[in-house]
């Protein structure tokens, strides 16, 4: 890296400040604010704070609702996350197949990533919906009772797809960039090594496109963690009876419905450490990146 | 072992051009033929429409005394060499050597009995447990050819195999390939778009241009005497002399003297070729000499080439490395190294 040279020691903190200042008042501001509150109990008027150091950790893991409430999110992440990386991957070695008309294909398949989490989120409370939705409809017929309000498997299922339908995009996009990085001619000398498609792709592609589903696989569970808040409120809020309770949303209900900001606060100190951890995870991997 | 035979062979990427036509090729059970040419003339689309990675739009390829055309890549017993070597980047050599072996489901001894064996043939069994990322480009050219060797295959397929290496090690590889082809005896298709390299390693050359056969023949055949003023262009280092020139009589004006070309020519504008190893200095008023002013000259050392140009055209004459030269040079040349071609087609005449 070039190191520049300042004549002038406050230049280079004026040209960080604005950064800063988002970081500041964004993250550290309210990450400190949750940390300090999940020390605190308050009561239920807010008139009187007590600091009761660790209880609120130790009241949570001793919660069975919000040891459900993890399992519940890493069921969700890794489904998530397994769905979305092998839709997306079939999808990516189809266009790899047919190189014509991919830019058409690739935009139709792109565009989902470009829908609100929450407006995904309604749709597919619409197509799902046991009333008025087309699939409930259509399950019907060949003698399955959708009803994602009544019945657990089906509210996972649903939130599941929901989530994976817009991570697909984002995720055919790097593994068509990942396949278009392995030479033509690894394939077609491993297609005179005697090597059929299949045998092909999982002994000569797969390997290789190793560094890329990596990288796919942390951030479809960061995704998965933080980000389908929306597509959760949306469709099952939670429910039925907390079976799709992930740990963000529960920080939510908890948090700003429940009144209860000490558990609140101390669930979101767990949700960030976890976050970190999956941050450096992943740099360690990047750093060395080519694993062959 | 097999030899291949390509007939009426032609590839269309669209349907209606035909990016190489009319291909008719036999290459003998285990001679070595060079397909050589400029680039975009084809050559490595009909090396590859032979490896069968590339569909065949016209004609038949034989392998063997079996058609292929329909034939999968990996049952048509072949071995092909790759221009960036296409080593499998996450596996060891020894692992890159035996995966053809391994797909064939041969048994474990024989795979490490083949594999030791090219290894030392190649001499790569020090690097035998490592990744092709930590071998130089030399090492890796020998772990393709490697992968090549243990299957022990009907033909080899070479393509452009060593346009990725530098001068030096070009010409030791080059060399390599020869001796283990002669040793190994196995039919070889390798294609360049160095006329060098051509002319070192083929029994046969086969210069292509713009998808069509120009000339097929041996080496020095086809130096000697070049089917079309293409060839001849492009085959020889430094490039033949081609110079515009109208015949009567058998004989061309040129440079103020008066060249004899050879009898039973017609009379008409023509293309008269002359290698610069072929132009002799001569006396100032030795019959049919012509003079050509020098503008610069280039020490290879071992010769000298004197740069010049006579009636507006360039020409190139190779002259030993002690000779002095002046402002000008007078010429002559053997009408028998004389190569006339039609001014119009380009084919050879004489």
């Amino acid at each position: 890296m070039k190191r520049a040279i300042f004549g002038h020691k406050g230049l280079p903190w004026l040209l960080l400040a604005p950064q800063l200042a988002i970081t500041l008042v964004f993250f550290i501001w309210p990450a400190g604010q949750a940390l300090w509150q999940s020390f605190l109990r308050q009561d239920a008027f807010g008139i009187k704070t007590t600091f009761i150091g660790l209880k609120n950790y130790q009241a949570l893991f001793a919660d069975s609702y919000y040891l459900n409430s993890m399992k519940v999110t890493a069921i969700f992440s890794v489904s998530v996350a397994l769905v979305s990386m092998v839709v997306a991957l079939l999808l990516a070695l189809a266009l790899d197949r047919t190189l014509k008309s991919s830019k058409f294909y690739t935009t139709l398949l792109v565009w989902p990533y470009a829908v609100a989490p929450v407006v995904a989120g309604i749709m597919w409370w619409f197509i799902f919906n046991p009333t008025i939705g087309i699939l409930p409809y259509l399950l019907d017929q060949i003698g399955y009772d959708w009803n994602h309000g009544l019945h657990s498997q089906d509210a996972m299922a649903l939130v599941v797809i929901a989530s994976s339908w817009k991570q697909i995009s984002y995720n055919f996009l790097f593994f068509v960039a990942g396949l278009q990085a392995i030479p033509m001619s690894l394939r077609e000398a491993a297609a005179i090594d005697g090597a059929g498609p299949v045998k092909r792709f999982f002994t000569i592609t797969f390997p290789l496109l190793s560094p890329t589903t990596f990288f796919l696989m942390v951030i479809n569970v960061v995704y998965t963690m933080f980000d389908t808040f929306g597509v959760i409120d949306a469709t099952t809020a939670g429910g039925p009876s907390q079976s799709t309770m992930i740990l963000v949303y529960k920080v939510y209900r908890d948090g700003q419905l429940g009144a209860n900001l000490g558990s609140s606060g101390a669930q979101s100190v767990i949700l960030m450490a976890i976050v970190v951890t999956l941050t450096i995870v992943q740099f360690r991997f990047i750093e060395r990146r080519v694993q062959y | 072992m097999a030899g291949i035979v390509l007939e009426g062979v032609g590839k269309s990427y669209d349907g209606k051009t035909l990016a190489v036509q009319g291909i008719n090729l036999t290459v003998a059970d285990g001679e070595f033929v060079v397909l050589v040419g400029p680039s975009g003339c084809g050559k490595s689309t009909l090396l590859r429409m032979v490896a069968g990675l590339e569909t065949i739009s016209e004609g038949t390829v034989s392998i063997g005394d079996r058609v292929v055309n329909k034939v999968e890549p990996a049952d048509r017993d072949i071995a092909m060499v790759f221009q960036n070597y296409a080593l499998y980047p996450h596996m060891s050599v020894r692992q890159n050597l035996a995966y053809g072996l391994k797909n064939r489901k041969m048994d474990r001894a024989e795979i490490a009995r083949r594999v030791d064996e090219a290894a030392k043939i190649l001499e790569i069994g020090e690097y035998l447990d490592r990744k092709p990322r930590a071998l130089s480009g030399g090492q890796r050219q020998r772990v393709a050819m490697g992968r090549a060797i243990v299957r022990d295959p009907a033909a080899f397929l070479f393509d452009e195999p060593l346009s990725n290496l530098d001068a030096k090690l070009r010409v030791t590889m080059r060399g390599e390939i020869r001796l283990l082809q002669k040793r190994l005896g196995t039919t070889s298709l390798y294609v360049t778009h160095d006329q060098v390299e051509a002319m070192t390693l083929a029994d046969r050359l086969v210069v292509l241009n713009g998808g069509r056969v120009e000339q097929i023949g041996a080496p020095m055949d086809v130096y000697k005497r070049p089917a079309s003023a293409f060839v001849a262009a492009f085959i020889g280092s430094p490039a033949m002399n081609l110079l515009p020139a109208v015949l009567s009589g058998g004989t061309v004006q040129f440079g103020g003297g008066r060249v004899a070309v050879g009898d039973g020519l017609p009379d008409g504008r023509i293309t008269l070729g002359i290698r610069p190893e072929d132009l002799r200095p001569a006396a100032a008023d030795e019959d049919g000499a012509f003079e050509m002013p020098v503008a610069y000259i280039e020490e290879l050392g071992s010769q000298r080439l004197v740069h010049g140009s006579i009636e507006g055209e360039d020409v190139v004459c190779a002259v030993p490395a002690e000779r002095p030269v002046g402002e000008s040079l007078h010429l002559t040349a053997d009408p028998a190294l004389l190569h006339v071609f039609d001014a119009q087609s380009g084919a050879r005449l004489n």
